[in-house]
């Protein structure tokens, strides 16, 4: 069971209150992209053992959308922050790498 | 005219605590930035309420006004007075970007009310939320779900909770409640 806390309301909830939508921070590509690099987008993931950012909806409750950092491993949430962003924001970068030395959001993407 | 009825027509259950259909009220949801001072004046005229702040509703008499998310309200008065408020509300926040609209009867409106432990026992069953008194004293307010529909939830004082879903499952709500209510079903969690 995941407890995330949704940034726009403040709402600390089990997950159940909200719904996954995949991968976070994709790189969109549309119309007169290539063949491969729209199939990459549509259908490639990361899908990593260990950290992931990821797009949730506080479906149950606000209705918007937020970002979360989580270990698929270990389920632990490192931290939630706004959708109106591209990338995870440096302190959770960084909060990340002290809790898995080593890791590096570059090691992943 | 039409007799406007309620989804449950009324209809209540005695149990360990009492859950009753409220009366019908006028709703009306509105969008757009909740911060600014004309957003405030309008609607705190329209319910005669306070504003409320995140994760809380305000009542005044007939009046309720709920927060709902960082950019939308709900605002509860007498039915008769909502097609006013319209007008009111489009008149006043005519250059902000903003959506109104009635949805006093795409609602229904629950009551559930009785010894305060047994009705927040009561409401935990069916939500993911810490009803303790100290996570949700009188004028909280949050959107949930209540088992497996969207649901939100106020505390208006001791023992007397309100709650709102779609009137689509009003029935779903109802059945639901009154099973949690079961006399036999006695938890004391909250006691
Ligand atoms: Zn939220």
């Amino acid at each position: 069971m995941l407890i995330l806390t949704c940034p726009c309301c403040g709402v600390s909830a089990e997950e159940t209150e909200f719904h996954c939508g995949g991968e976070a921070h994709l790189k969109r590509f549309g119309p007169d992209s290539s063949d491969s690099d729209f199939e990459t987008y549509l259908f490639q993931r990361q899908n990593p053992r260990g950290v992931h950012f990821e797009r949730w909806r506080h479906v149950n409750g606000c209705g918007k959308w937020f970002h979360a950092a989580r270990c698929t491993q270990t389920l632990e949430i490192f931290g939630t922050y706004p959708a109106q962003t591209t990338e995870p924001p440096q302190a959770l970068r960084d909060r990340i790498a002290e809790k898995r030395p080593g890791w590096t959001q570059e090691s992943v993407s | 005219m039409s007799e406007l009825l309620t989804p449950l027509l009324g209809k209540s259950y005695d149990g360990l605590v009492q859950v009753a259909e409220l009366p019908r009220r006028g709703m009306i949801t509105l969008r757009g930035d909740i911060s600014t001072a004309t957003m405030r004046n309008v609607t705190t005229g329209l319910t005669g309420t306070a504003m409320p702040g995140r994760g809380r509703v305000e009542l005044a008499g007939d009046g309720m006004l709920a927060w709902m998310s960082p950019d939308e309200l709900l605002l509860v008065l007498p039915a008769d007075r909502v097609p006013r408020a319209l007008e009111r509300i489009a008149k006043d926040l005519a250059s902000a970007h903003h959506l109104a609209l009635d949805v006093s009867d795409a609602r229904a409106m629950i009551r559930v009310s009785g010894a305060d432990a047994a009705v927040r026992d009561t409401l935990a069953k069916l939500a993911p939320v810490d009803f303790s008194a100290k996570a949700f004293p009188a004028g909280s307010f949050r959107r949930s779900r209540l088992a497996q529909v969207p649901a939100a939830f106020w505390c208006a004082g001791a023992g007397d909770f309100g709650l709102i879903c779609f009137r689509s499952v009003a029935e779903y709500a109802f059945s639901a409640l009154s099973n949690a209510a079961d006399p036999a079903g006695t938890v004391g969690h909250y006691a």
